[in-house]
């Protein structure tokens, strides 16, 4: 039918079309933005704004006030500096030991070697929640409890990463190996010098997945944190949600939640490129 | 398989224990720590265990509490899964074409991978909140009915549901997204030139092909509601009114840390973990030989 509509019908049809799509889709991302565009508008507003309903849905003029005042109040400087401890440890630190453990699975031939690959492998079906209670108590035992340290080893295997690092190392040639040996260079240079630079992709994709990990836990310092000042940004804010008794600051809340929103999110709209590619195309 | 290897006798076993040895302290001995505790009563706040068999398990199959709460799961989870991958799946197939500002419509939906379950829990808490909400405003212009989510459990869970499955859009996107770019271009050219479009393209072709990546994120969104949900629910609705958002990982939690029934609470732990093997099992099982089409 198409084929015989005059040209200019077929163009405007087509057009059409497209057309429709970009509706939809504007119309998509304005409702998956809406929750946290009326999260920011609270956060703009004065109590009073807030508690009479409907609210406005333009910004109002409280923001700064509303922000430094939930600041001061919840010790925001310390929660954004434990959680950005907490991310960057567990997201390098699982990076890095899952690039020496599988450059020893791969690299190398041991007693044992497939044992470790499948602990390493089993862990995957181990999650926080289906070992709470001892996973505590181990940490209590080592005296970790209310430490960075209690709060970020024990999240730092990644049998997600090392698998990630050994299919790339797989495909590494063995005349690359061969080179490598000739020119008189020994493991830890060849780690070091051919393999790293060439990880940069999958660095990159696993540094957002597991900084968002890390950032996002909520069970874990839950757990081993007992004193305010250890507390990281998500375990704080959660804690700053009216009960009935309360006042209905929601204005700080949102302020807050906001706060505790922006760094993740930043890093995956900065780095989205990097992440989208190392992660799902590990070849190219 | 890799012939050209360093010898080294020391170096792999250095190179190994870090990782090792985190999973062996922080894995492996809580998770079989666990599966002993179940068998046992512990004492509230001493050190005695008590020997208990199965008792532990008997009484948990047999309380109403938990088998409610592993239906408030399944419904849960099911819940976050058909939702989240419905709207997922659509808005993938629409981003997927040769478009204008494709980067920013990719941008625009993906940013939502950042955000933290506890911190959605929040945003979706006032969006329900029966006083102040926008959700319960609007509904009472064309209903007389009370939404309020701190009197109906359905509620309730509709809002834990919406949190959940909105943190994790993000995720479900980018796994589509990169699924779809595994879909030749001759493959759609060919159904279009034979005169397939919209609909049908995407029922016929689109959707056969991305049945494994489906099936993939089936499982991680069941893992994912399962597991990493808790916050939502501690933040939120504390698993009531009355138990019904009470999931099995927040009871877990309660019990474990709040009623200091430890034997009880390791017994919930020990059936979480077969649930999770059981999930993985299935996953490696059917990804591997890739789901039919």
């Amino acid at each position: 039918m198409a084929a015989f509509a005059p040209a200019r019908g077929r163009w405007r049809r087509r057009f059409r079309g497209t057309l429709w799509i970009h509706l939809l889709l504007i119309a998509s991302i304005l409702l998956i933005g809406f929750p946290l565009y009326y999260g920011f508008v609270i956060s703009t507003q004065s109590m009073d704004e807030v508690i009479k309903v409907p609210q406005s849905l333009i910004p109002s003029s409280h923001m700064w006030e509303n922000y430094t005042k939930i600041w001061d109040r919840l010790h925001m400087g310390q929660l954004l500096i434990n959680s950005t401890i907490v991310a960057l440890a567990v997201s390098i630190g699982k990076i890095s030991i899952s690039i020496l453990s599988a450059f020893a699975i791969v690299f190398f031939n041991f007693r044992g070697k497939a044992v470790a690959f499948w602990l390493i492998f089993i862990t995957l079906m181990l999650p926080v929640p289906v070992r709470i209670i001892s996973t505590y108590q181990v940490v209590s035992a080592l005296g970790w409890v209310d430490t960075y340290a209690g709060l970020t080893i024990p999240l730092i295997a990644s049998a997600t990463a090392t698998f990630l690092f050994r299919q790339f190392y797989l495909t590494i040639p063995d005349q690359l190996v061969d080179a490598a040996k000739i020119d008189g260079a020994g493991p830890l240079r060849f780690l070091w010098s051919i393999l790293l630079p060439n990880s940069g992709a999958n660095i990159a994709a696993l540094f957002v997945v597991m900084f968002i990990y890390g950032w996002n836990q909520y069970l874990w310092p839950l757990m081993v944190t007992n004193s305010e000042n250890m507390r990281v940004v998500v375990t704080g804010i959660a804690a700053t949600v009216p009960t009935g008794t309360q006042p209905p600051e929601w204005n700080l809340v949102m302020a807050a939640a906001m706060m505790a929103l922006l760094p993740p999110v930043l890093v995956v709209i900065f780095l989205q490129r990097w992440f989208v590619h190392g992660l799902f195309e590990p070849e190219k | 398989m890799r012939r050209s290897i360093f010898e080294n006798r020391w170096l792999p076993y250095v190179l190994i224990a870090p990782q090792l040895i985190v999973v062996l302290v922080f894995f492996f001995w809580p998770a079989f720590d666990s599966l002993r505790l179940s068998f046992f009563k512990v004492a509230p706040f001493g050190d005695r265990e008590i020997f208990a068999g199965l008792d532990n398990f008997v009484e948990l199959l047999t309380d109403p509490a938990y088998g409610r709460s592993v239906l408030n799961s399944f419904i849960f989870s099911l819940g976050v899964t058909t939702l989240g991958l419905a709207v997922s799946l659509c808005l993938a197939s629409l981003a997927n074409q040769k478009l204008r500002g494709l980067t920013f419509y990719r941008t625009a939906v993906l940013w939502t991978y950042g955000i933290a379950p506890p911190v959605s829990g929040i945003i979706w808490l006032f969006i329900f909140h029966p006083s102040y909400g926008m959700l319960p405003y609007l509904l009472s212009m064309v209903t007389t009915y009370d939404f309020n989510w701190l009197l109906q459990g359905w509620i309730a869970m509709l809002l834990v549901i919406c949190a959940a499955a909105w943190a994790h859009l993000g995720y479900n996107i980018a796994f589509f997204l990169a699924g779809l770019q595994t879909i030749p271009v001759s493959v759609m050219d060919a159904a279009r030139v034979d005169g397939a479009g919209g609909f049908r393209l995407f029922r016929s072709i689109i959707f056969p092909l991305l049945s494994p990546v489906t099936f993939f994120l089936f499982i991680m969104n069941m893992v994912f509601s399962f597991f990493e949900t808790f916050g939502i629910i501690h933040a939120v609705t504390q698993g009531g009114p009355g138990d019904t958002t009470t999931i099995m990982v927040y009871k877990t939690y309660v019990d474990g840390f709040v009623n200091l029934r430890m034997g009880y609470s390791a017994a919930q732990s020990v059936i979480l973990m077969a649930l999770v093997i059981a999930l993985t099992v299935v996953q490696f099982k059917y990804t591997e030989r890739k789901v039919t089409y």
